[in-house]
């Protein structure tokens, strides 16, 4: 098995090194076909995975391939561990990764349109994206299949490195290289913390091995650290990781980043910034369970952190004009919902929504890239309007993302969001009924502003120039085929899946959930099939909000825009003060930019001034050549010059000498 | 007879004479000459007394050494002096200050 799970990894890693060096000889055809063939078996062989632990009888595996180093007594090991949980998000990883990629063909097709004439960054940027995408799925695969504690931030890293490469992608655009810049160093904040919490781990555990870490905890459930007037060291750890989490998953206040990391190309919006690699806080946090349930204190600050998250970035998404933006902003708040969902401790909810949100969060950015394609890469959703006459495809899947993402009954968002309400509202934890009423209001404000992108985009009077509208036609296949695969699961695998990850525990020993967090249990033991949970479902203030949503924007944007074409902007100019903090969002940019930005380049300053200048220009450097000199100047009139004086010195001396030498 | 101490206090004298006139002497580089072979001259007179009364004739063997290079130092010297002067048109000792610093 080791040998099947190595070629997993490594496939991708293979088409990532062939189509990043040697793309001048594979040419565009041979790179896009190096890396599809790579992503293409580790999807494959991840799906055959998941069905040997659906239908077949497949052990979990849990060893380690290589040992790099022992340090002091700790392995740094390369290991897999595949179980379930393990294996639904491999098969979820490498199959939107794999749609991405074709998806790709189509969307960077005339990418050199975007670089500078004769730019070198430009040459071979084609065969360099797709070099990039393999390379983050190779990273990704090992991010979920480790066994310890070092991998999991290895592959934290690589992915990290990689979403920065891939923000930046345009290179020549200074919005892009600032948006990576941003990214990154949030993520450092992030990555800080996490690193801290790995120490902890290794300092108290003395290993690096999820088995043997999560096989200890429960002895130091009641030790006290002496940081801060004394902390439980399981609240501490907990906490730590979790702000390792808040950067990659993007929660409030490390957010900032993902909303300018849409000056990526759209293809890894879909794949890294809404459907895998911001989920990697969300898985990480399940794969902890055993160390989160033994913190009642970290729980609690995850699930605040994730309601807060939830609802307030999704306001934000009211007035975004930028379609990908708008998706951006959905996709924090939907993030959002999953991490409340690991603070209920209902890891399998959280999960359960990763999955889901992947799909259909994928289909909704690759819609919009489509879009985006056919609009000759003009983003703003005021100048669209009335393409679902022009483009059915894209219209259709964007409609089953939409009603997948406010979770409209029978699609699978439904399921999974129903299932992480209803979880918080069964939580015990302090918070729980703070995060279940933003939660809920959260699906009204989901609902709004899904709707009054997907009316202002495809519904009434287009709004485009006459040029542009001339020229829209559908995308290519490359673009709409994985769009119709992705809508496929985005309707139906709620369905499917919702029971043997809520109700009969298939996820199995992968979770652990301590008795009196359990907030799925209720869910459980009232458990009657799909149907009686969607009428179940029907009968709570979610859907009534949702639904309400639902109608609100479809009397606004779609009614109210066909009456009043200019209604949108009205209606922002009519919130006020209101829409000015939401276009401010919350004024974290500035407060980053004036606060941390402003303040270090002003602490620099100082050392610059103080420090540099002053201090070590000043005092050290010239100021030792200057009392040099000062010196040789009170010296120098003892070079006279004159004969008879060095004579006069030498015979002084010499008599002195003498004199010396004869008296004592 | 003539004691040792006698021409100890000779040489010594005429090495003071000599250094006095380095010092004193702000006009001519040539006294400045003189007064160094004078010098030379004075520890001779010690060199020649001591072998005389010590019954070393090693001494008067170094006398001759000294006068040879004396010789040579005083040709050297003199030649300097004429290039001294082609170059600076004076041979005055209070002008000579090349090597201020």
């Amino acid at each position: 098995m080791a040998f099947l799970y190595l070629l997993i990894v490594l496939a991708p890693l293979a088409g990532a090194i062939g189509a990043g060096f040697f793309s001048a000889r594979l040419g565009r055809v041979g790179a896009h076909r190096m890396t599809i063939l790579g992503v293409g078996i580790s999807c494959a062989l991840s799906l055959a995975v998941l069905a040997g632990f659906i239908w077949g009888d497949l052990k979990v595996f849990n060893d380690s391939i290589y040992t790099w180093m022992i340090a002091d007594g700790i392995r740094f090991e390369i290991g897999f561990l595949v179980d379930r949980l393990t294996a639904l998000m491999m098969a979820t990883v490498t199959f939107v990764s794999f749609m991405v990629h074709i998806y790709t063909i189509g969307y960077m097709a005339d990418d050199e349109h975007n670089w500078p004439q004769g730019s070198l960054a430009g040459k071979h940027s084609y065969q360099r994206f797709f070099s990039y995408i393999s390379l983050f799925t190779f990273s990704m695969l090992m991010l979920v299949m480790s066994n310890n504690f070092i991998q999991l931030f290895f592959g934290w890293e690589a992915v990290g490195l990689v979403s920065y490469l891939l923000i930046g992608f345009w290179a020549t655009r200074e919005s892009a290289v600032y948006a990576n810049l941003k990214a990154f160093l949030v993520n450092r904040v992030g990555d800080f913390g996490f690193i801290l919490g790995i120490a902890a781990v290794g300092m108290y555990f003395n290993s690096m091995n999820y088995s043997e870490v999560f096989a200890q905890a429960p002895q130091f459930a009641d030790t006290q650290v002496a940081i801060l007037g004394g902390v439980s060291l399981m609240t501490l750890i907990c906490i730590l990781l979790f702000i390792g989490a808040m950067g990659k998953s993007a929660q409030v206040p490390l957010h900032v980043w993902l909303p300018d990391s849409m000056e990526g190309p759209t293809p890894i919006s879909a794949l890294i910034h809404a459907a895998t690699m911001v989920t990697a806080g969300i898985f990480m946090v399940a794969r902890m369970s055993p160390l989160y349930e033994l913190s009642t204190t970290a729980l609690s600050f995850v699930l605040i952190i994730g309601a807060v998250t939830a609802f307030f970035m999704g306001l934000i998404g009211l007035v975004q004009n930028d379609i990908k933006r708008v998706v951006a902003y959905s996709t924090l708040s939907q993030l959002g919902y999953m991490v409340a969902a690991l603070g209920a401790s209902a890891y399998a909810a959280g999960i359960f929504h990763l999955m889901t949100h992947a799909f259909f969060k994928a289909l909704l950015f690759l819609a919009a890239g489509s879009v985006i394609i056919a609009m000759h890469h003009d983003q703003d959703i005021r100048n669209m309007g009335g393409l679902w006459k022009k483009m059915p495809i894209t219209w259709l899947t964007a409609l089953v993302g939409s009603l997948a993402l406010i979770a409209f009954p029978g699609f699978s968002g439904f399921f999974s969001k129903d299932a992480i309400i209803e979880a918080v509202g069964h939580s015990q934890v302090f918070g729980a009924h703070f995060a279940w009423i933003l939660l809920t209001v959260g699906a009204l404000v989901t609902a709004l502003y899904s709707f009054r992108m997907y009316y202002l985009v495809f519904h009434g009077k287009p709004r485009m120039d006459e040029h542009t509208r001339s020229h829209l036609h559908e995308t290519p296949w490359v673009v709409t085929g994985p769009l119709i695969a992705l809508a496929i699961p985005s309707i139906f695998i709620g369905w499917f899946t919702v029971e043997p990850l809520l109700v009969s525990n298939w996820l199995g020993d992968a979770i652990h959930v301590a008795h009196e967090h359990d907030s799925l249990h209720a869910l459980a033991e009232h458990w009657h099939g799909q149907m009686a949970f969607i009428e179940h479902g029907m009968h709570g203030w979610p859907f009534l909000l949702a639904m309400s949503g639902l109608g609100l924007a479809t009397l606004i944007w779609w009614f109210g825009v066909k009456l009043m074409p200019n209604l949108d902007a009205l209606l922002q100019r009519a919130g006020g003060p209101l829409t000015r903090i939401l276009q401010d969002k919350y004024g974290f940019d500035d407060f980053n930019q004036r606060v941390f930005a402003g303040g270090g380049l002003g602490l620099g300053r100082l050392f610059w001034n103080a420090g540099d200048q002053v201090l070590i220009d000043g005092a050290v450097v010239n100021g030792s050549a200057r009392s040099v000199g000062r010196l040789a100047g009170q010296v120098r009139w003892l070079q006279s010059g004159l004969l008879y004086h060095y004579a006069m010195a030498m015979i002084v001396g010499l008599v002195g000498l003498l004199t010396l030498y004869v008296v004592f | 007879m003539i004691a040792l101490s006698d021409y100890l206090l000779l040489a010594g004298l005429m090495f003071a004479i000599a250094v006095a006139g380095i010092f004193i002497n702000r006009k001519n580089v040539i006294i400045l000459l003189m007064c160094i072979e004078l010098m030379l001259l004075a520890v001779n007179i010690n060199f020649v007394a001591f072998s005389h009364f010590l019954g070393d004739t090693a001494g008067q063997v170094f006398v001759f050494f000294i006068l040879t290079v004396a010789a040579a130092e005083a040709a050297i010297g003199l030649a300097i002096l004429v290039i001294l002067f082609r170059g600076r048109q004076t041979i005055n000792v209070d002008e000579l200050d090349l090597l201020k610093g």
